[in-house]
């Protein structure tokens, strides 16, 4: 199981300053089983934004977020809630938002954080997508993880070694992941990300808390795993 | 001596750079730089260039520093992290080393420990951003240092890559965390750095157009296709295939282009790559 917790209030607020209209994303599969996107923090955050005077234009709550075709489907039936709004907020682990963020042309904010995948890559196979660094910076990055996509994990653009959108290591394979960032905020109107100066990464919260840890549920986690 | 108070007193500043030997007789090494000494402002040493082990590029500059060379300390991300970075710093402080150039660094795929664990702990805009709050009295964990190092930290860039935008975006952040000067990727065609230099005109910072010296036909052809962000038109690679003496045509390309291209920045970089004892005559040949 993917095990996330939710971003502080605070950081999601800052994450929508400006925006009014918001459609929320929960996952009915780990996040709910993390207390952190089912339906019933769902419903509790639409209380919360509206009371930060945020305008909830839909919600709607997929099993499970990682499927990035589900994702689509499910969404296309929303359409007219999701044009609506300035961006949508999802409630789950990296791999959903980046997957939500792939089929919308929409500005995702991520409402937690992932503190470890235990080694599973959700239903969207083919490739790891979360780093699981217990710090989510999607927002920053318009829903493509610079950790996973850049072979070098930079955080503040593309090095020397991109060219014509490829990485400079296996440059017939793979992409450059910061053109895909620059492409990506482009189409969302978010160039201005790319001044921001993030901070250096905290390593140390890659390591999931001590606290969860000594939780039954992690133990139960280790025994499914081995 | 800072080279940005060479770029403040309105000189035209030339740099060229050193690989340090894969070993520890620095022999030919200290030849080379006695030979730029008086010829060049300062010399870049690479930090493990190409990610080929080598020796160390602070080692280097100290033993140019005690011969009176103006060393230009490169420092890349790939090999340490955050500890180290910042300490090496300070040891280069220490040592008197003023002018240090932050870089990513190569991936370690392309040189010859290709199986070394990369680090990239930070990158190059936290590397200046960790280096200017040295520079405040603090470490990046807000420690206070007993003596405060004083640097002039400069930064790379890439002109010849596209899309452009997203580098330019990089270097805005470079010179707002701290870059004084700003030292260019190997640039073969002036229409492209014109266009380059316009689109960074809004940064007030001073930029050092960076040439590789071409050795050969096969040398030019090898870069287009594996380094990125160099492309040598095909016009020069023809030159240098048709030439008789090459080493003799490298200096007349290498002086055109500076001639080309001086008035769109404040100095110029040359990457001799071997060919350190042909510097002086691109020098004269190019009036510098």
């Amino acid at each position: 199981m993917i095990i996330s917790e939710q971003k502080p209030m605070e950081e999601v607020l800052q994450m929508m300053e400006g925006e009014r209209g918001v459609f929320i994303v929960g996952c009915n599969g780990c996040a709910e089983s993390s207390g952190t996107g089912g339906k019933a923090q769902v419903a509790e955050m639409k209380t919360r934004l509206a009371e930060a005077g945020k305008t909830i234009t839909g919600s709607i709550s997929i099993d499970v977020l990682c499927d990035k075709a589900l994702v689509k489907t499910r969404l296309v039936r929303r359409e007219e809630q999701i044009r609506d709004a300035d961006s949508l907020l999802v409630m789950t682990c990296g791999i959903g938002v980046q997957a939500t963020a792939a089929v919308v042309n929409k500005v995702c904010h991520p409402a937690c954080n992932t503190l470890s995948t235990g080694g599973a890559v959700g239903e969207w196979r083919g490739s790891e997508r979360c780093a699981q660094c217990g710090d989510c910076l999607l927002d920053y990055t318009g829903g493509l993880c610079p950790l996973t996509l850049c072979t070098k994990g930079l955080l503040n653009g593309p090095c020397g070694g991109s060219q014509d959108g490829k990485c400079e290591f296996e440059p017939e394979v793979r992409d450059c992941g910061w053109i895909l960032i620059y492409e990506r905020l482009k189409k969302l109107g978010r160039l201005d990300k790319l001044r921001e100066l993030p901070e250096p990464k905290r390593r140390d919260k890659a390591q999931p808390p001590a606290e969860l840890r000594t939780t039954s549920r992690w133990a139960l986690e280790q025994r499914d795993a081995s | 001596m800072k080279v940005s108070e060479l770029f403040e007193s309105g000189k035209f500043v030339v740099s060229s750079e050193i690989g340090p030997p894969k070993g520890v007789d620095v022999t030919g090494m200290m030849e080379d730089a006695e030979l730029l000494k008086d010829r060049v402002d300062a010399i870049n040493i690479t930090d493990q260039q190409s990610s080929v082990m080598r020796l160390g590029s602070l080692a280097a500059c100290k033993l140019l520093k005690d011969r009176g060379i103006e060393p230009i300390f490169q420092v890349t991300c790939r090999d340490r992290n955050r500890i180290a970075l910042q300490s090496d710093l300070l040891n280069a402080a220490a040592f008197g080393i003023e002018n240090v150039l932050c870089l990513t660094g190569d991936y370690v795929s392309l040189g010859d420990h290709p199986d070394a664990m990369p680090v990239f702990d930070l990158d190059s805009v936290s590397l200046l951003q960790a280096a200017s709050k040295l520079m405040e009295g603090r470490d990046m964990s807000g420690a206070e240092l007993i003596g405060t190092p004083n640097f002039c930290l400069g930064a790379v860039v890439t002109p010849c890559t596209e899309p452009m935008e997203p580098q330019v975006l990089k270097m805005e952040k470079k010179v707002k965390v701290g870059a004084k000067f700003i030292q260019t990727q190997a640039v073969y065609d002036p229409k492209t750095f014109e266009n380059f230099m316009s689109q960074i005109k809004h940064l007030d910072v001073p930029v050092m157009l960076g040439i590789v010296m071409l050795k050969s036909a096969g040398m030019a052809r090898f870069m287009n296709k594996n380094v990125a962000g160099v492309h040598v038109p095909d016009t020069l690679i023809d030159e240098m295939d048709k030439a008789e003496k090459r080493s003799d045509k490298s200096i007349e390309i290498t002086v055109r282009l500076i001639n080309e291209m001086k008035d769109m920045c404040q100095g110029v970089h040359l990457m001799p790559i071997g060919w350190e004892k042909k510097v002086p005559a691109v020098l004269d040949a190019a009036g510098l």
